[in-house]
């Protein structure tokens, strides 16, 4: 079943009003180009999307639409069914999509971390004892009930993230779009957010769109979507895309070093060395294999 | 070129809060040597590097520049700071003036030099970094984020420091961003020959350009040497929460399934090249 929806989407920066741009979006006094052009992308429910690109390919402006933080210059958004440009129901929309952004210290408002989780309840005015269940539920599902009553000033980076994914969580969406929320992390922290995510998708059932650099993430997915000049190039099992090294590198990527190993002794005369390896294990079966 | 003795750090001194950061740290870094240091969150990396041009005193201990006591009697820090440029992360928030030869410039002006000297290190800055003539009469706001940032690597490396200390220069990159950040960095080195400190949190990045590594854990050097001793450590290094390259692994685990093939491969060529050995060896190569 289709959750999102994003159809013959065309989407320009300077088609937007003033109070809509962001602060690092100035408002151009021209048409500029499309970001992206005629845009096509499913994202089916309870799956897990990575999606890549390099930096202004379009793909955090794509991210934007999915919960009506933008709307398409030309085309269609249906986000769980709703088209995104019907202003009436957009917290509707945004309560099933939720979104979690790069820098976990813009994204926490309160000085208690409950607080903090409990805040979009508020505002949706969800009664006191339901929201108790709820903040309690989504801190346990990110693992971080023990620091419910810490400041999020004491966390670590990792820890402020997965706060953040608990404040999406306790409004139950359906899906959560994550724009590189480990960008910013050190390693510790990015598989601290990591395995959240992919439990979150495993045994909640939760939709993930994930927007990353790291090819090792992006390789943790059911599905890579790479995007290039505002297209998607490819669109496929980890291990279909990351075997394109070649294409993968002219577009500013990169693939898991497993990925790059096999790359390599293809190339240096390995003719069994096979591309479709995207991680250690797999590698060093097939390693193994070959030296014993 | 960097000694530290004994150099402790404790934060909140006397209060409930108190840390120590940097604990009892001993080293020395060879003049003209390329260091990647590597340590999690909290590891003290950030706060040993803010101690080598005098931005924190030590709370006790050393350290030297050039043989030079840093915080002695007769040395001025101002002089400590040109001969230590330190590069924070995300540079790109500290760029404010004008144009980007201004900014760039902003550095050596302050050294006194005279302004045909400066024109001359912005424009050799500028070429380093890959920033093209015609950029640097723009105003720096209009760039993209990855060239705002070596703007901000540019000024640091325009006041010639002979020591250049990056604190995670890629963060926040894409793929090919790292690599050409990195690229220049390594180029810069060659070129200068100054000694080039640089914090990351990517082993496989610190692997391919370092020719030594600092690891740091709870305050303490865990240990400083070149990448292949420093990745026969492994299992050590995973085991204070770091992670090693994915060919280190793959590695590990090729030895863990009985194959006796060397432990120090660190990147995909040397990868290549090992196994290719180990095959010549059993007399089985293709």
């Amino acid at each position: 079943m289709e959750l999102i929806r994003i159809e013959d989407v065309t989407f320009r920066y300077s088609d937007i009003s003033d109070e809509d741009t962001g602060a690092d979006a100035p408002k151009p006094s021209e048409e500029t180009p499309p970001v992206f052009e005629h845009l096509d992308l499913t994202i089916e429910k309870g799956s897990f999307t990575a999606i890549l690109g390099h930096n202004g390919c379009g793909k955090s402006t794509l991210a934007k639409h999915m919960n009506a933080i933008l709307l398409p210059s030309g085309g269609k958004v249906y986000a769980a069914g709703i088209d995104t440009s019907d202003e009436s129901r957009l917290f509707e929309i945004r309560r099933h999509i939720g979104m979690v952004f790069q820098n976990p210290d813009n994204q926490i408002v309160a000085s208690i971390v409950e607080e903090d989780v409990a805040f979009a309840l508020e505002n949706m005015g969800v009664e006191q004892s339901v929201m108790r269940k709820r903040v309690d539920e989504a801190l346990d599902a990110v693992g971080m009930s023990e620091f419910k009553e810490h400041s999020p000033s004491q966390l670590s980076g990792g820890q402020k993230q997965r706060v953040a994914i608990a404040g999406v969580i306790a409004m139950r969406p359906d899906c959560i779009v994550l724009d590189e929320p480990t960008a910013m992390l050190d390693p510790a922290g990015r598989r601290e957010v990591m395995k959240t995510i992919r439990r979150l998708n495993r045994e909640s059932g939760v939709t993930i769109v994930l927007i990353t650099h790291y090819m090792d993430e992006a390789a943790k997915a059911d599905r890579v979507v790479v995007m290039d000049g505002g297209k998607v190039i490819l669109d496929d099992e980890p291990k279909n895309v990351f075997s394109n090294v070649e294409l993968l590198k002219e577009v500013g990527l990169d693939v898991p070093q497993s990925t790059q190993l096999m790359y390599a002794m293809k190339k240096s005369g390995f003719d069994t060395a096979d591309t479709h390896i995207i991680n250690e294990n797999e590698c060093a079966d097939y390693l193994y294999e070959l030296l014993r | 070129m960097i000694r530290t003795e004994k150099l402790t750090y404790t934060y909140s001194q006397g209060t409930p809060f108190e840390k120590t950061a940097v604990n009892n740290v001993d080293l020395h870094i060879e003049e003209g040597a390329f260091v990647g240091i590597i340590g999690h969150t909290g590891s003290g990396k950030s706060t040993l590097i803010q101690h080598l041009n005098g931005l924190i005193k030590p709370t006790s201990g050393k350290v030297f520049i050039d043989g030079e006591d840093i915080h002695g009697k007769n040395v001025k820090l101002r002089d400590v700071r040109f001969k230590v440029g330190l590069v924070f992360q995300y540079p790109e928030y500290q760029i404010f003036e004008e144009t980007v030869a201004k900014d760039i410039a902003y550095g050596p002006s302050n050294m006194g030099l005279s302004k045909e000297e400066v024109d001359t290190r912005v424009k050799e800055a500028a070429s380093i970094v890959g920033l093209p003539d015609d950029l640097l009469e723009r105003s720096p706001f209009e760039l993209s984020g990855g060239q705002k940032r070596r703007v901000a690597i540019a000024g640091v490396m325009a006041m010639r420091p002979k020591v250049l200390i990056l604190d995670e220069p890629t963060a926040g990159l894409d793929p090919k961003g790292r690599e050409v950040i990195l690229g220049q960095i390594s180029e810069y080195h060659r070129r200068s020959h100054s000694t080039v400190l640089l914090v990351s949190h990517s082993m496989e990045d610190v692997a391919l350009y370092a020719e030594k590594i600092l690891v740091m854990n709870k305050g303490e050097v865990f240990c400083y040497d070149t990448p292949p001793n420093v990745f026969t450590k492994a299992d050590e290094i995973a085991a204070i929460g770091l992670s090693v390259p994915q060919v280190t692994k793959v590695f590990g685990l090729l030895r863990q399934k009985g194959i006796d093939i060397r432990s120090d491969v660190y990147t995909v060529d040397f990868a290549v090249k090992t196994i290719r050995e180990y095959l010549e060896q059993k007399g089985r190569v293709s």
